[in-house]
């Protein structure tokens, strides 16, 4: 298969769907792997790299997914390929950008990937739309034992699924949620959400920035501890404790932003529209951070019958900007101009590489099409 | 606690500072640590949290030995000064080869946790599962009793006594 099949459009993970999606875009769960009588990859050579690839790519190459399962050989991809698969959350910046023999098995529709050689030998991962992290572990739980069935992983009595980094040894699992939390940044407590989060002993990191400043006001908060809990444990803190109470934090800020900051979240969301509607050049920080704001807007006008003069606006463009009904502005679209004004799916989908003028140049033409009349 | 600065707000910021093998500790709140011009990283690099914890480590001879500090790892080469830069292991014996080093490290990594609880092979054979199963159980059950959850521990206790049967 080639990227260019999918590099057009959004997958069904990241279209804005799922159960509380206005907060929770998507769920992710990842397990590490490492195959039992193998040294860890820092220590193999790339014969033996070759071998333990080899070895898990046939395996999961027969897996029965229920989607056409393809495999893409990571050390031999461009690097426009590699930054597409990591912009895309397929594969991690480890995998895009390390060394030796190294690759990926994944699904046709992205709700699953296998990096190979990455710092285990083996990580998969399960994704889905808004919050369904109870779904997406009895998933992976089921490929685990699937392969289970064809390769011996390293395994002890005391420390469970062994790993190359202590950090993730036990049950090897990675929790994550992708959250959009912009009323919690424009009040002033982000802050809290990352002491919050970090006394929980949960790890913060921004998405499509920098750091942990998000750019997008995207953040996954995911678990640290993999030793001393069950998968089931873990998760169902995630899913009753914590991701309720974050939910409860950032409605009740844009509840506040309504009632005593209408001004604030006007101003915002009207600076959005004006420059995402009429800019030629725009960079990726400044599209992703104002289309944030257009989501905050669509989700509080949807979700909370917010009315201010901005929303109101915001709404009738959404429901006249295209006489087409399946060209509407929905959460979708702008969830799709996030994933699609990024650099390499930009370059991707224009067909060749474009310096940062002319990607600004080009997104700034994406976004426009897409938020005015019939352009 | 109370901020050692203001004096006034709730200390949420606690500082260990260890210079010259002197431990000093401070408790401050949010508004003062600003003022201080203390930032705090939501995300330390891996690297960065295993070098400190190794680092603040009883030293070799106090805890295991000159030997585990001078070992390397007969399968893999691996040493503890590899680990140190590099942050990840070279294979899975030196969990065994290391364990007296890496015992505080994990413990610490995992909020206190060192031993599974979770997930066991599908593929271990039933007796070795049912041995792992109650191993895990009453390792729950005396979790429970410590933390005083007794509800949790009478289930627990009931799973057990199904299993043995």
């Amino acid at each position: 298969m080639r990227l260019t099949n999918i590099s057009n459009d959004i997958n069904e993970w990241f279209n804005g769907s799922g159960p509380l999606a206005d907060i929770v875009i998507s769920s992710r769960i990842r397990l590490a792997r490492n195959i039992d009588g193998h040294k860890f990859l820092s220590r193999c050579s790339n014969t033996e790299k070759t071998a333990i690839l080899d070895e898990l790519k046939d395996v999961l190459m027969s897996l029965e997914l229920g989607d056409k399962v393809f495999y893409i050989s990571v050390d031999k991809a461009s690097a426009l390929n590699r930054h597409f698969l990591v912009e895309r959350h397929l594969i991690s910046r480890h995998l895009a950008f390390g060394k030796g023999p190294r690759g990926v098995v994944m699904a046709q529709r992205e709700f699953f990937t296998a990096m190979i050689n990455e710092e285990d030998h083996l990580r998969i991962q399960v994704l889905k739309a808004g919050c369904q992290l109870s779904d997406c572990y009895e998933q992976i739980n089921r490929i685990d034992d699937t392969i289970e069935q064809k390769v011996k992983f390293a395994f002890s009595p005391q420390y469970g699924y062994l790993t190359a980094c202590p950090t993730n040894l036990g049950t090897g699992i990675r929790v994550s949620v992708m959250l959009h939390l912009p009323a919690l940044k424009m009040t002033g407590q982000i802050d809290k959400f990352f002491n919050a989060a970090k006394d929980m002993g949960l790890a913060v990191r921004g998405l499509f920035g920098e750091g942990t400043e998000a750019v997008s006001d995207l953040y996954q908060l995911s678990n640290q501890v993999t030793l001393g809990l069950s998968e089931s444990n873990i998760v169902s803190q995630f899913e009753n404790a914590i991701i309720p109470e974050i939910i409860e934090y950032e409605k009740a800020a844009r509840s506040h932003l309504l009632a005593k900051k209408p001004d604030i979240l006007d101003d915002k969301i009207s600076r959005a529209m004006a420059l995402l509607q009429n800019a030629h050049l725009i960079s990726s920080q400044e599209a992703l951070f104002l289309l944030s704001h257009l989501r905050l807007g669509i989700n509080m006008y949807k979700y909370m019958g917010a009315s201010t003069p901005a929303i109101e606006k915001l709404h009738t463009l959404c429901d006249s900007v295209h006489a087409d009904k399946t060209r509407q502005v929905t959460i979708a679209t702008i969830n799709r101009l996030f994933m699609l004004t990024l650099p390499a799916h930009l370059q991707l989908n224009y067909g060749k590489p474009l310096d940062p003028n002319g990607r600004d140049a080009l997104r700034a033409k994406i976004i426009r099409s897409t938020l005015n009349q019939d352009s | 606690m109370q901020c050692q600065i203001c004096n006034k707000n709730d200390a949420t910021i606690h500082l260990t500072e260890i210079s010259d093998g002197i431990r000093t500790e401070m408790h401050i709140c949010e508004h003062c640590a600003a003022q201080q011009d203390i930032t705090i990283k939501s995300h330390i690099p891996i690297n960065e949290l295993l070098s400190n914890l190794l680092a603040v480590q009883p030293t070799d001879d106090e805890l295991s030995g000159p030997s585990e500090q001078q070992l390397a790892c007969p399968n893999c080469g691996l040493t503890l000064d590899h680990f140190r830069k590099e942050g990840v292991l070279g294979c899975q014996h030196d969990y065994e080869v290391f364990e007296k080093s890496l015992h505080p490290l994990i413990e610490k990594a995992h909020n206190g946790g060192t031993t599974h609880c979770g997930k066991i092979p599908s593929t271990t054979p039933p007796d070795a599962k049912k041995k792992m199963e109650l191993l895990n159980l009453r390792r729950q059950l005396d979790a429970a009793v410590q933390c005083e959850d007794y509800e949790l521990a009478a289930e627990l206790r009931d799973k057990i006594k199904q299993k043995e049967m």
